[in-house]
């Protein structure tokens, strides 16, 4: 294997490295310490391996790392604090049970959020729809989200 | 697994045509097919760098590079007007944002697999392939052809006056899909059918499909397909027809 130089910044700081060419995104992130970043499938469908890549939310275990180079990756450590925010709306419905799930959720609901402020509960489906969960039937989720949104709407905040 | 023992970003399409040429090298689409097999790729070749990832738009056509992902396309506001929706709906049920986000038009219309809406909807539209050494080729016959070792750089989409419609049936929202229909209806009157998931590839009917084949596989029998046929171009021909009613032009 002829290793590759890449240079990608994850949440905020630049890594250089040489890396194997069939190394994945998924792979990288973890080797640098960001745990959130699970893996449920291995079939790029569970969205669990969930990250931003240049702001858009993408399945870390289909992206080869080396196509990352010279770009920004954003995982739910570099979010902590929205995170939280919108996490605790989550936690309050007991909605899930293992919570494995839970950051590629978070990540991928905070990008529904950046691209629709305020999203009607079919778009929340939709948008949500490649996030699987095996132990609930996304009911609470569901819940959650839109006592966030209420929250949000009575705040008058920006997530 | 898949395993991969050279990276190559392509500075031209001339350099990734030549490294094609050998059988244990592959052109990377979004990888999602890909990475699902067990295959030992010895140069994969990345066309990423290439400033193929655009949409333009003239009075006449859409030109789609190869690496615009299937996400960009169904977000597109043209393509939406085009279409009348029909393009987002065909893409918005394949897995999930994050999945589309990736998944590129050239790796889905190269692979002409058997369960694409992509290649489906693609079909129902005027379209056409460019390829780098076999030139512009209509979509309909290269849907029919044994992938090769050429490049497809882009598609291109000759604007008519026309409606779009679409519609697949899925076992569960973001599974592949039972069977896929699209439909055109042109000015003149007359349709445009393709079907697609049957579970081979996407055919084109110009007309009312008429002996339609189907097969078996896990998500559905022959029959059974043959009867959602039925049912998605009875629905399909409803919505064009009602949208003609309302005398929208494009």
């Amino acid at each position: 294997m002829q290793k590759v130089n890449i240079i990608i910044e994850v949440n905020g700081k630049k890594i250089s490295e040489a890396i194997e060419p069939d190394m994945t995104l998924f792979d990288f992130v973890r080797a640098h310490g960001c745990y959130s970043v699970k893996c449920g499938c291995e079939t790029s469908n569970c969205g669990l391996c969930t990250v931003f890549l240049e702001d858009k939310p993408v399945l870390s275990c289909s992206v080869l790392a080396v196509r990352a180079d010279e770009k920004r990756v954003t995982t739910l450590e570099g979010l902590q604090e929205e995170a939280a925010e919108f996490g605790a709306f989550i936690a309050d419905q007991g909605a899930e049970q293992c919570g494995f799930c839970n950051p590629g959720l978070i990540m991928n609901a905070l990008a529904l959020f950046r691209e629709i402020e305020f999203p009607t509960e079919e778009e929340i489906k939709e948008y949500l729809s490649g996030n699987l969960c095996r132990c609930s039937g996304y009911e609470g989720q569901l819940r959650g989200i839109q006592d966030f949104l209420s929250w949000k709407k009575e705040k008058g905040v920006r997530a | 697994m898949v395993t991969i023992r050279e990276y190559k970003k392509s500075e031209s399409l001339e350099e990734a045509w030549e490294l094609n040429q050998k059988k244990s090298n592959r052109i990377l689409g979004g990888m999602l097919w890909l990475r699902q097999g067990n295959n030992v790729i010895q140069t994969a070749i990345d066309l990423s760098g290439l400033g193929l990832d655009t949409i333009e738009e003239t009075d006449k056509e859409f030109r789609i590079g190869c690496m615009v992902s299937l996400r960009e396309l169904e977000q597109h506001a043209g393509l939406t007007k085009y279409t009348g929706g029909a393009m987002r709906e065909a893409l918005r049920h394949i897995v999930g944002v994050q999945f589309r986000n990736l998944a590129t038009v050239g790796g889905s219309i190269f692979g002409r697999f058997g369960f694409s809406d992509v290649l489906t909807m693609f079909l129902t539209m005027d379209s056409y392939v460019e390829l780098y050494k076999g030139g512009i080729v209509s979509l309909e016959e290269f849907a029919k052809s044994k992938p090769d070792n050429d490049i497809l750089v882009r598609l291109i989409v000759k604007k008519e006056q026309v409606h779009f419609a679409y519609q697949s049936v899925r076992n569960t929202q973001t599974d592949f899909p039972v069977l896929t229909c699209g439909a055109a209806k042109l000015a003149d009157g007359s349709y445009r059918f393709a079907i697609g998931a049957r579970p081979g590839r996407a055919v084109l009917f110009h007309g009312i499909p008429e002996n339609l084949v189907t097969g078996t596989n896990l998500r559905g029998s022959a029959e059974y397909r043959k009867h959602l046929a039925d049912v998605l171009v009875k629905r399909t021909t409803k919505l064009l027809d009602e949208a003609n009613m309302t005398g929208e032009e494009r």
